[in-house]
């Protein structure tokens, strides 16, 4: 493996009473694109802050690219770029501006950064936008342009607070497009989620993160085979009847939960596992068969739903 | 890189930040920010501020001076009503503009476009930001004093010599509006806190001796007013532009000079706390 870029250990942060960060240790190598996933509030973004050498650490080791971000907050930064979970671009500059004004926060000769803010505006598919007002951009082309100027300083590692919350379908599947580029190029990427999609697939490795402390870590295939089944079975009889229908499913699948508006059946086979349910009688509204997921393993290991 | 480096680097109780983790030594992008912003988007902001003195000395100085006749000042000379009160508007505009830049703007660039944000993420400090938009709020206030100056020679009021050192005594005001502006509104959070910034400046503007003698209050008001940082602005200015100049313009200088660091150490102890906690 090559020298990790970050090394966690033990990392704590508490304001006052509150821990939001409870003894957090990994380590992401050069190249590698890591995940931290938990539902809002798990202390993901804490640990992003700490990382992106905003936040001071109240306990435990923190080295990025070497570095301790207590000493070498300035110089860590110049490393990394930074896409944070709500768009901060700078609405009294244009499109264009933006990436320049944002190249000279690092020192960059303006040449060199002119260039460069060409390159990221094809990149983020923007190349005709330079001299629009960034309020009149959509919601996909800001959260692009945001992670354009991220890369204005040729970062070794980038780090995206939940890159597509809030963004329609499309726009979504751009942005995982040009991340999935990035990770080609070999960027290091930093990302979390509070929802587990194509994370599975952009991920080489994540922990799942809930009240401050990680409870997994693997690479999403291996989460799901050692937390979850191969399928899972999605049955819904209507929200008032979901729990009485569940106790009569015991014996079927390898194990079953509850949600407030359906039932999940973990199973090996789940078609097979339909056609036994409804021999057994039972009428399911809608059905579903699908794969596990790292929701599944979150529930698993948290019993709670991620999206609440 | 080699093991030891990395060792030293993973030390495990988190030491002091040094003040190479506050300042990057990069003020000059965080002004330049501003010229771009400023030359897409603010110019009749801008302009304003320079016309606003000037109408009110045409209005007081000129109009109601004619009434008023001669004024005398502190030190004891007589001069016209519009002579005697065109460097306390000079050092009202520097103090207006001044304020305006380090409150208002800032307190919207923290809290609404979380601009501060994105300019800590890079290698900048807290320290350039800081010193970054208080040096953009002198430059204006360095337009607005020479513009004013310029106007104050065409009319005739500038007495003597030593009012080319308005300027640098205009800027010197700036910094320490500015300085103490962006402190204080790094600790607002509300539009209404906002506005209490604005209900303390009227008063300031207008009893600062600005519009005739502090000879006129009596004795314990004097004191009042000589403890806000406006009334030492007037007398700098007012000493330099009447060539009135002696020792006291020293101490009126302290009390800035006192403003402006105390405005920074709490500026950057400040944006610290809020942006790098």
């Amino acid at each position: 493996m090559p020298e990790p870029v970050i090394v966690a250990r033990d990392l704590v942060k508490t304001y006052g009473e509150l821990s939001a960060v409870d003894g957090i240790s990994f380590e992401v190598a050069a190249g590698e694109s890591f995940g931290l996933l938990g539902p809002n509030g798990a202390g993901k973004s804490t640990t992003m802050r700490m990382v992106g050498a905003v936040s001071t650490r109240t306990s435990g080791e923190l080295s990025i690219l070497g570095l301790d971000p207590d000493g070498s907050g300035p110089e860590i930064r110049s490393q990394l770029g930074v896409v944070p979970q709500a768009d901060n671009l700078d609405t009294e500059l244009r499109v264009r501006e933006n990436l320049l004004v944002y190249g000279r926060y690092f020192g960059l000769p303006r040449r060199q950064v002119a260039a460069r803010a060409d390159e990221l505006l094809a990149f983020a598919q923007l190349e005709d936008k330079g001299k629009a007002k960034v309020d009149a951009l959509s919601g996909g082309m800001k959260r692009r342009l945001t992670i354009a100027r991220a890369l204005i300083n040729d970062p070794r590692i980038l780090l995206l607070d939940e890159p597509t919350t809030g963004l329609d379908p499309q726009a979504r599947h751009v942005l995982w497009d040009r991340l999935f580029r990035l990770k080609e190029q070999g960027t290091t990427l930093l990302l979390t989620r509070h929802y587990m999609d194509e994370a599975e697939q952009l991920c080489d490795r994540l922990v799942v993160v809930d009240k401050g402390v990680i409870m997994a870590e693997g690479t999403p295939a291996e989460l799901i085979r050692r937390y979850s089944t191969r399928e899972v079975l999605e049955v819904r009889f209507g929200s008032d009847r979901n729990a009485a229908v569940a106790e009569q499913l015991h014996g079927i699948g390898e194990r079953v939960e509850v949600l407030p508006d359906r039932i999940l059946v973990y199973t090996d086979s789940g078609e097979a596992d339909l056609v036994r349910i409804t021999e057994a009688g039972l009428r399911p509204v809608t059905s579903l068969v699908r794969r596990s997921s790292l929701e599944d393993v979150f529930l698993r290991l948290t019993g709670r739903s991620l999206i609440e | 890189m080699s093991a030891p480096v990395r060792q030293e680097s993973l030390s495990s109780a988190p030491g002091r930040r040094g003040v190479g983790s506050l300042y990057a030594g990069n003020a000059r992008s965080v002004m330049l920010r501003g010229w771009e912003a400023t030359r897409s988007t603010n110019w009749l902001v801008i302009l304003s501020g320079l016309f606003e003195p000037v109408f009110y000395l045409l209005a007081l100085g000129v109009g109601l001076g004619a009434l008023v006749g001669r004024v005398t000042t502190t030190t004891g000379e007589q001069v016209s009503y519009a002579a005697f009160i065109a460097p306390a508007l000079l050092a009202v505009a520097a103090m207006n503009g001044a304020v305006y830049d380090s409150t208002w703007n800032v307190f919207f660039k923290m809290r609404f476009a979380r601009l501060y944000e994105g300019m800590l993420s890079t290698s900048l400090g807290p320290l350039d930001v800081a010193t970054g938009e208080i040096l953009l709020a002198l430059a204006r206030g360095a337009l607005y004093a020479i513009g004013f100056l310029i106007v104050m020679q065409v009319l005739g009021l500038n007495l003597s010599w030593w009012a080319l050192l308005a300027l640098p005594a205009v800027l010197m005001i700036a910094f320490g509006f500015a300085s103490v502006g962006m402190a204080v509104t790094s600790y607002m959070k509300t539009f209404q806190q906002m506005d209490w910034i604005t209900f303390l400046m009227l008063p300031m503007f207008l009893f600062s001796a600005t519009f005739y003698p502090l000879s006129v209050y009596p004795e314990w008001i004097q004191h009042v007013i000589q403890a806000l940082p406006l009334w030492h602005g007037v007398e700098i200015v007012r000493a330099l532009t009447t060539g009135a100049v002696d020792v006291g313009i020293l101490w009126h200088g302290l009390y800035y000079a006192v403003m402006i660091v105390l405005g920074l150490v709490f500026t950057t102890r400040r944006l610290r706390v809020l942006f790098l906690d």
